[in-house]
């Protein structure tokens, strides 16, 4: 036998029994950016691929869904900070080594260019629209007259935004859960599957609607893949990584993860969209809700079980 | 120049003396502490072996917390103490989360704190506070650089370990065995 206890008296506030430091805004932002990535790249590909008529919703009215998302994600990360009107010195450095300082920045460019792209396509979505400032019509003629650089720049941000929201967590090897390389991928997966299912719930067109089925049928196939071999990996791992695959394998997150997250919010959805391709009536807003909720929980416990799992001497 | 500490667990008898002298000094909010003191007990009755180790932040040589810091307000200072600038940090967490000892905190004020090896005491010839207050005398403070410092002289001389080196942070907070 092996006990280990703590006999000066500990129980600091966020550390102890155990790390819960990141509350649930955190794991709201990694849904919210990672939406946001999702919906901003497709914007940005079917832009480059010149599919911008017949893909409007995804290049054109999916992209107002963007600022928002991006603007309460900051908000929530803004929330979570511990001294929180110190947040201007992440922008007085730039540190390579830190995922989060990457994150900081490439949000800095991405929100603001997430308001320019949907505010520019203000005019085809309210008939009538006017500026009415000189400087802001000289602007919008600006943007559309330089939509394909910026569709360029917008989806390679928006990839660095996804997979950042994994790389994040992936960083810390104090949290074996967290730390494997495939979550950086997995988020980014899961992300650009949210942006999917968005974008297939908001269009009218029945044509673009099944293009983003079928884009989301592949990007859930591809995360079940990564959920494999991310436990494939833990189970060929050390002994810490062996523990944290315990609690998913069995243990508290046992249900929630496999029956709410993968069986709710991808397997379930899934098979919904495949009868949808086959001819099936399914409103588009029931698999598309069901991945977004399946999404933000599966932020939420990958967050809260990262930080129960730990390093034992 | 590197600082390093070496706790003699044969000697420690869980006192907690180091940690009310560092609350004290550091002027550490109640209910909080940058130093601990666990006991871990190997073995059923009535074969029992007792190990005590004061533990703190372990400088490491390869500090996570100071690579994953946004806006550099972890950083290594001279003789690879690792340090928080206050005034820098954001209190995002990143750092507490990076940490394998558990050795950071959210202080009241929003910042994150630590051991910081009593660098103002240092700075001025001093032990660190926790050594200076251990009566067994049983923890040694110094620089690793220099072969005829007592803690060169006692890692030496007898065996020793590390927290979690399996999880290659390198620490520095050497646990004589």
């Amino acid at each position: 036998m092996n006990e280990e206890i703590i006999i000066s008296g500990r129980n600091i506030p966020m550390v102890d029994p155990h790390l819960n430091i990141w509350h649930w805004p955190i794991s709201v932002y990694l849904f919210l950016g990672g939406l946001a990535a999702g919906i901003l790249f497709f914007a940005g590909l079917y832009t480059i691929l010149g599919r911008d008529k017949n893909l409007p919703t995804a290049v054109k009215w999916s992209t107002f869904v963007a600022p928002f998302a991006l603007v309460l994600g900051l908000i929530a990360l803004f929330v979570d900070l511990k001294h929180q009107w110190y947040f201007w010195r992440l922008y007085t450095t730039i540190r390579i080594e830190s995922p989060m300082s990457w994150g900081a920045w490439v949000l800095l460019f991405i929100t603001p260019l997430s308001f320019v792209w949907s505010a520019s396509y203000l005019g085809e979505l309210i008939p009538g629209w006017d500026w009415k400032l000189g400087i802001l019509k000289r602007f919008d003629r600006w943007v559309q007259a330089n939509r394909l650089p910026l569709a360029w720049i917008m989806a390679i941000l928006s990839l660095i935004l996804g997979i950042y929201t994994g790389i994040l967590l992936s960083a810390f090897n104090a949290r074996p859960l967290w730390n494997t390389a495939l979550l950086g991928p997995l988020f980014l997966t899961s992300g650009l599957s949210t942006g999917a299912a968005a974008i297939m719930w908001m269009s009218g067109k029945k044509d673009e609607r099944q293009f983003f089925t079928r884009i989301d049928l592949i990007l859930i196939a591809i995360e079940l893949f990564f959920i494999i071999h991310l436990f494939m990996g833990f189970l060929a791992g050390p002994e810490v990584q062996l523990e944290a695959a315990e609690l998913f394998l069995n243990g508290p997150f046992t249900l929630p993860f496999w029956g709410l997250v993968v069986g709710l919010g991808l397997i379930l959805p899934a098979i919904l969209e495949m009868l949808e391709l086959r001819g099936w009536k399914i409103p588009a807003a029931l698999p598309a809700l069901l991945i977004l909720i399946g999404g933000l929980l599966f932020r939420i416990i990958i967050v809260e079980a990262g930080e129960i799992t730990r390093y034992l001497y | 120049m590197r600082y390093a500490m070496a706790i003699d667990t044969k000697k420690c008898v869980g006192c907690s003396d180091c940690v009310v002298a560092c609350q004290i000094e550091n002027n550490v909010p109640v209910g909080y502490c940058r130093d601990w003191v666990t006991e871990t007990v190997h073995g059923s009755y009535p074969n029992l072996e007792l190990e005590l180790r004061s533990e703190r932040c372990n400088h490491c040589d390869n500090a996570p917390c100071v690579r994953c810091c946004p806006t550099g307000a972890s950083y290594i200072a001279e003789g690879g103490i690792v340090l928080v600038e206050g005034d820098k940090c954001i209190g995002c967490g990143a750092c507490i989360e990076s940490c394998p000892y558990d050795a950071r905190f959210s202080h009241p004020e929003g910042y994150v704190d630590k051991c910081t090896f009593c660098i103002h005491r240092v700075r001025k010839g001093q032990e660190p506070a926790c050594v200076s207050a251990c009566p067994t005398h049983c923890m040694y403070f110094g620089d690793l650089d220099d072969p005829a410092s007592d803690i060169s002289r006692v890692l030496k001389n007898r065996k020793y370990k590390v927290l979690a080196p399996e999880a290659g942070t390198k620490p520095q907070v050497y646990y004589l065995v």
